[in-house]
């Protein structure tokens, strides 16, 4: 039960003026419920990673299985592995069309085939995961403030119900509470449903505090593959991508070279602190 | 399959075209244009096709990019050719059915025809050498005469520049719109037409709520620099006439004299 991507290569541009390679080589297999976080630079080819894991882009090279089949088979049904494997675009509030709340969810089910009552169902189940209150279903999408739009957005995909969940910069322009409470609710799912979860983002501290495994790209490969601490360890690293490690790592560091024997591997603020008091001879 | 489309396109390269300014190559593309329509003897084709012959091979553009603009209009020319054919009266030489073609059919046809692909051959080596802002910096300055009789031409020349500039972001909007759509199961290939066409919906109002907010936020950010127009406002880089520019000058005014020559050649 996986989705697995082998030796993906994959370029845009039809000529060779405009021709940029976008994913060069990659080979990966992410597991059923795992909660994986995807870090890289701006074009490092994060986003389009993400299309091909749902066949939304055809790789140029390479081979994409859903559970041991190849979803570029003639005969897969790849509007079900959309189903199966959602994903949540970046600023997904931009793709809501329809007039009121609960028909826009309602979209992705619909177009699976269920019957209104059955759509309207798991609709108002995905909004109840994600936090939107009854009161807002017979509203426009454009009544809504930007974090609760998001919302709705998250939750036109995960009333497909789907299997894994991909999410492309979920949090970016939202405030830190509304970053906080949709990465939270994403967590839950996570721990309650126990669906996979695939995090795109730019904030090392969300990644560190979610996630249990790090894939990091840099210029369309896929450099390190591996648990937050292992990926984290390499800040040096990290740097020359132009990336950085969450802002504790670099605090336990500089403790350390200050002379303080501190355990430099916690990723997270409460890790760090518990740490910290230990080197210090405190019970944390 | 949306960044298929070539109309507007440049092609990055570094040729005698390319460097031109721009005011020569919209004055020569539109003589030119002008031109195509003077002739009607194989002499003054000759002329323009060597003309246009001499100016592809100076752009260093491959043929390729150049065939692909007369896609675009493959119907249009089509239908051209077709009612010209068969509707131009004159010496009949085949009879279909109460269909005739004519001698004067078949001639005007093909000309037209000929008229028509260099007609976009042309405007294409013109888009395809000439960045989009260059192209309305050149318009500018060349309806800049005009202001005394309360001609707008800067706001002219900056409303062209933004709307080549939007179609771009729109195209990738539009890609992007479509994928978030196709992964919540939206199908805009199949069914029939009044499916595709409702199906269009969850496309489209994305699309123009985008548009307009992409818009406002532009207008913001332009008000935000102080921007009100024209008046008195100066260039980074302001175009000037090189030794270069001149001498395309001269071979445009040559290319008008040898097809005077051919136009008496009947």
């Amino acid at each position: 039960m996986s989705l697995k991507l082998e030796q993906l290569s994959y370029s845009y541009g039809d000529h060779k003026v405009y021709e940029i390679q976008a994913l060069k080589d990659i080979s990966l297999e992410i597991r059923s419920g795992e909660f994986v976080g995807v870090i890289g630079q701006t074009g490092s080819g994060k986003s389009t990673l993400m299309q091909m894991m749902n066949a939304l882009e055809k790789p140029g090279e390479g081979k994409v299985f859903f559970h041991g089949q190849d979803v570029w088979a003639a005969d897969f049904d790849r509007k079900g592995l959309r189903s199966k494997v959602g994903l949540v675009f970046q600023y997904p509030e931009h793709q809501l069309f329809e007039s009121d709340v609960l028909s826009d969810v309602c979209f992705g089910p619909k177009n699976l085939g269920l019957s209104p009552q059955e759509a309207k169902k798991r609709a108002k189940e995905a909004l109840a995961l994600v936090g939107v209150e009854e009161a807002c279903y017979k509203m426009s999408p454009f009544e809504l403030s930007g974090g609760q739009r998001r919302r709705v957005a998250i939750a036109g995909v995960l009333a497909m119900e789907p299997e894994f969940l991909i999410l492309d910069e979920p949090t970016a322009g939202l405030d830190p509470k509304g970053r906080d409470e949709i990465l939270g609710q994403i967590a839950l799912l996570h721990r309650q449903k126990g669906m996979g979860v695939i995090l795109v983002s730019h904030s090392m501290e969300d990644v560190a505090r979610y996630v249990e495994r790090i894939l990091v790209m840099d210029q369309g490969r896929l450099v390190y593959d591996g648990v937050p601490r292992e990926i984290f360890a390499r800040c040096e690293q990290l740097a020359q991508m132009g990336l950085a490690a969450p802002n504790v790592t670099y605090i336990l560091h500089g403790l350390k070279e200050k002379g303080l024997q501190v355990d430099t591997d916690p990723v997270t603020v409460e890790e760090a602190r518990d740490a910290i008091l230990r080197a210090l001879g405190r019970e944390p | 399959m949306i960044r298929d489309i070539t109309i507007g396109q440049y092609y990055p390269s570094e040729s005698a075209l390319h460097r031109l300014d721009p005011r020569v190559k919209i004055i020569g593309t539109l003589v030119y244009v002008i031109s195509l329509f003077l002739f009607r003897n194989p002499a003054g084709l000759l002329v323009a096709t060597l003309f246009l012959g001499f100016c592809i091979g100076l752009s260093k553009v491959p043929l390729s990019f150049i065939f692909k603009g007369v896609r675009a209009i493959l119907v249009f020319l089509l239908i051209t050719v077709v009612f010209n054919l068969f509707l131009v009266p004159g010496e009949p030489v085949l009879r279909i059915w109460k269909l005739t073609i004519s001698r004067e059919g078949i001639h005007t046809a093909v000309f037209t025809a000929i008229r028509l692909i260099y007609l976009i051959f042309g405007s294409s080596l013109m888009t395809l050498t000439t960045t989009p802002n260059h192209l309305t910096d050149g318009l500018e300055r060349l309806l800049e005469p005009l202001r005394i009789i309360h001609v707008p031409a800067h706001e002219v020349a900056m409303m062209m520049s933004i709307a080549l500039r939007f179609i771009p972001i729109l195209l990738e909007e539009t890609d992007k719109i479509m994928k978030a759509q196709t992964a919540r199961g939206a199908d805009f290939e199949s069914g029939g037409l009044i499916r595709k066409v409702k199906g269009l919906v969850p496309l489209l109002v994305p699309l123009f709520i985008s548009a307009f907010r992409r818009a406002s936020d532009l207008a913001l950010a332009m008000e935000a620099r102080c921007y009100r127009g024209g008046k008195g406002r100066t260039k980074m880089n302001p175009l000037r006439y090189t030794a270069g520019d001149r001498i395309a000058y001269g071979v445009i005014l040559l290319y008008l004299i040898l097809l005077t020559v051919a136009l008496r050649f009947t």
